[in-house]
């Protein structure tokens, strides 16, 4: 009963996080500004990087783990960097 | 695909239910971005993902690995303390820039003090 109502909930879960994902891919691809458009990736590989998590949950395996942590890393430098460069227009000065 | 973990009932329960809540909060977060107006609204949508629903589903796996593994697990908080700190940094460099794109075309926004 419980294996049964874990399965379903995480294969749920992992449906919820990609209507979540293709959500925020619409809005980067629709806009309207440069801004939105980086929020907009900023929500998307948040998303991705829970799907990680649930994978990792659902396998049992910790690889999923520290795949989910890069992605958490990376996307963080690379809103940072946007960012820098909607303000600045260059990214390195 | 639906596989799941051998877990005993109370892990399993439990699993269930914070990675359920915290994919419900992430899809609560990533519609309020399509269905606020202004970018300064907007702005405040996902971050309803990077705390509850980052937290619930961290917690989550911690009792799930902790469960199977039989002994506490939480290498995961690395990720909940990471995307705490990082939020709040982009976002605020995120508005900045808006704010000053917003003001060099003449927008009526709060000006420089």
């Amino acid at each position: 009963m419980s294996a049964v109502v874990l399965a379903w909930s995480l294969t749920l879960a992992q449906l919820i996080l990609a209507v979540a994902m293709a959500i925020a891919a619409g809005l980067m691809v629709r806009g309207p500004r440069a801004q939105d458009r980086i929020l907009a990736l900023d929500s998307f590989y948040l998303s991705g990087m829970l799907l990680l998590l649930v994978f990792a949950i659902q396998t049992g395996r910790t690889l999923y783990f520290e795949a989910a942590l890069v992605v958490a890393l990376l996307g963080f430098a690379s809103t940072a960097a946007l960012a820098k460069f909607l303000m600045r227009g260059e990214v390195i000065e | 695909m639906n596989g799941a973990p051998d877990l005993p009932a109370w892990a399993a329960w439990l699993t269930a239910f914070f990675v359920l809540a915290g994919a419900a909060i992430t899809l609560t977060g990533a519609i309020g971005l399509v269905r606020l107006r202004s970018f300064y609204e907007r702005v405040h949508a996902p971050t309803l993902g990077t705390t509850l629903g980052t937290g619930c589903i961290l917690i989550g796996s911690m009792i799930c690995f902790s469960a199977l593994q039989s002994r506490p697990v939480v290498h995961e908080i690395l990720i909940g303390i990471f995307v705490t700190f990082t939020t709040p940094v982009t976002l605020i460099l995120l508005v900045r820039a808006a704010l000053y794109r917003d003001r060099v075309e003449g927008k009526d926004v709060p000006p420089h003090e």
